[in-house]
């Protein structure tokens, strides 16, 4: 299946594509007839105030909630119909706004279930062995998000920021090739936020992303395109600096004083 | 492990492994090998009521309990249909194999009958568990228990392959290695290692990659279909294996009382099989199992307690029905909830400035 993906991704050259996506939520619409493409490897912040339809969109990306109307593609692929899980498996990610974490579990066992889910023997009755390669990625995933020194303890016992970094790791899971941040940034302290930029930043550059993000400096500085969503239609496209400059985006966004909480 | 491992270097500088990790045998605490050595010595402590009636029931319905425990605890869903898949496996042993009712018995040979009474009792859950886990929470005790009655109701009034209200008489364990199984010291060892290794069972599959991932379904059912986990498919998979073990315990039921009629899949013990699961704690696979003890002792021994009181030695369900309300009450966490709590006060009087995190 992944081969004929993206030998498709190759003809059609995107990673992800959507047309004309809504989502009626009753006789509401949350999102209506979004439109964009994303090239692999690109990535791309979505702004837009608060019931823009942002977080919904990712859901409708991730297969959370089925789109009302409209396709999606991922990587050539028409994934419109398809379950969260079979798209997560064609490698696709994503991190949840609130914490959706196993907070029973250790971060060591959080990491391994991300793993496991997007590799072989997800029903096996056996345990791995200590040899197991899958262990050792455990290991380099903690290690990429700095949480080593945590790696045994349980996840309700974490701090918010360190629970923000492990949801990054576990979207890091297995191969990943296109990931949704749904506002990463949210409730992060400065350093927090400087450690959030370096760890996106230093993403392989196969890997594209959408990232969510009200604090514009972070936004701007982990992207290099921009979508304007408001009232649950794209407002407007382009690259950080055109999207900064545009009067119409600063009235918009930076009238309602988004901006200013960050 | 070699110092070139990576997991071995991270180990290493978690302060936590600074100590060498110790042996199997030391990692299993004092209380379970004195624990263990008592049940294999039973038989020259216990007289033969204590053997058959006493443990070797407790281990049966605790083995039932057992598997509403795996469903409730490590995948959140409460499924009142064991104790029916106990009887399927139970019914299926007698139909297929020898009883009394000799023109409904296919009298199959006992590596066939037991085997393939497994499988039936395991496509039954797996069935109904494909139907309840579209539901959550009380809809699924609901749904569960629906189909439990009309298991029920199915048993007693089909008479071609379940032979109704009288069900079936003289079934009894095959005559294996020259053992009559139903006698009480042989009867308790062979529930005593089915007890023991459907537990075990139970403790690795927790940590394995199918038990994880069932936790996870259980606190985040969202997030494990954003890893690539098909949550439907685990929670289904989780009643198979559940329903393999009920199995177990339902042979051994129908063989300890040499009979199975539609009582024994009635709602009252279906009720029972969720009291002793929620009374010993629903927490750990050993709380199902204390569960058991307390009600089978209760069950035994109150009628007489009762008739010395004076009152009708009928007032039994009275007595369990308080003894449950009292301990969901005061713990819901069941008796291993009382326990622990019991364990954390002992550990802060001797040693105030313990953390409950150390322990």
């Amino acid at each position: 299946m992944t081969d004929v993906a993206s030998l498709n991704s190759v003809a059609s050259g995107n990673a992800l594509e959507l047309r004309g996506v809504t989502k009626m939520f009753g006789a509401l619409a949350a999102i209506s007839d979004v439109t964009f493409s994303v090239r692999p490897g690109e990535r791309r912040a979505v702004l837009g105030s608060n019931g823009a339809g942002k977080t919904t969109l990712f859901n409708c990306i991730t297969g959370d909630f089925f789109a009302t109307a409209g396709s999606i593609r991922l990587f050539g692929e028409d994934v419109t119909t398809f379950p969260a899980h079979e798209r997560i498996r064609r490698g696709l990610r994503r991190t949840y706004q609130i914490s959706l974490l196993f907070g029973g579990l250790t971060v060591a066992d959080n990491v391994y279930i991300a793993c496991r889910g997007v590799s072989r023997g997800r029903f096996s009755l056996l345990r791995p062995r200590r040899s197991d390669p899958l262990l050792a990625r455990v290991g380099e995933l903690i290690e990429a998000v700095n949480l080593t020194e945590w790696r045994n303890t349980l996840v309700s016992e974490l701090s918010y920021g360190q629970q923000r970094q492990l949801e990054i790791a576990l979207a890091l899971a297995g191969a990943p090739r296109f990931i949704l941040f749904d506002e990463p940034a949210a409730g992060l302290s400065p350093t927090e936020r400087r450690e959030l930029i370096e760890i996106l930043n230093g993403l392989p550059s196969h890997i594209g992303y959408i990232i969510i993000e009200h604090d514009m400096d972070v936004a701007l500085r982990v992207s290099e395109s921009v979508t304007m969503m408001h009232n649950g239609r794209v407002f407007k496209e382009g690259t950080p600096t055109e999207i900064e400059n545009d009067p119409e985006v600063q009235e918009l966004y930076l009238g309602d004083g988004s901006h200013s909480h960050g | 492990m070699s110092a070139s491992d990576p997991l071995s270097q991270i180990f290493q500088s978690s302060a936590r492994r600074a100590a060498p990790e110790p042996t199997w045998v030391e990692r299993i605490p004092l209380a379970v090998w004195i624990v263990g050595f008592v049940l294999l010595i039973m038989p020259l402590i216990a007289n033969n009521f204590w053997l058959f009636q006493v443990f070797g029931w407790t281990f049966i319905l605790g083995m039932i309990a057992l598997s509403l425990m795996f469903l409730a605890g490590y995948g959140g869903m409460v499924s009142l249909i064991q104790m029916s898949v106990a009887g399927m496996a139970g019914y299926a042993v007698a139909i297929l194999g020898t009883s009394g009712m000799s023109d409904l018995s296919l009298g199959w040979p006992w590596w066939l009958h037991i085997p393939v009474a497994i499988i039936i009792a395991a496509i039954f859950g797996t069935i109904v568990g494909a139907l309840a886990v579209r539901t959550e929470g009380i809809y699924t005790i609901m749904i569960t228990l629906a189909i439990a009655s009309a298991f029920f109701y199915f048993t007693r009034q089909n008479y071609e392959i379940f032979n109704g209200y009288s069900g079936f008489n003289l079934v009894v364990p095959p005559r294996l290695f020259g053992v009559d199984w139903r006698q009480p010291v042989p009867f308790y060892y062979l529930t005593l290692a089915c007890a023991v290794l459907s537990y075990l069972a139970v403790i690795y599959v927790s940590r394995s990659p199918f038990g994880l991932a069932l936790q996870g379904v259980r606190d985040g059912p969202r997030r494990m279909a954003a890893l690539g986990y098909n949550v439907t498919a685990h929670r289904i998979a989780a009643y198979t294996f559940a329903s393999v073990i009920a199995a177990v315990g339902g042979i051994l039921l129908v063989w300890q009382n040499s009979q199975i009629s539609p009582g024994t899949v009635g709602i009252p013990a279906v009720i029972d099989i969720l009291v002793i699961a929620v009374v010993g704690g629903l927490r750990r696979p050993i709380g199902p199992f204390v569960g058991a003890l307390i009600y089978v002792l209760l069950r035994t021994f109150s009628p007489d307690l009762l008739t010395g009181f004076g009152l009708s030695g009928e007032r039994f369900k009275t007595l369990i029905g308080m003894g449950f309300l009292l301990i969901v009450f005061f713990s819901p966490d069941g008796v291993l909830g009382l326990w622990d709590r019991w364990r954390a006060r002992q550990q802060r009087k001797r040693d105030p400035l313990r953390d409950r995190s150390t322990r």
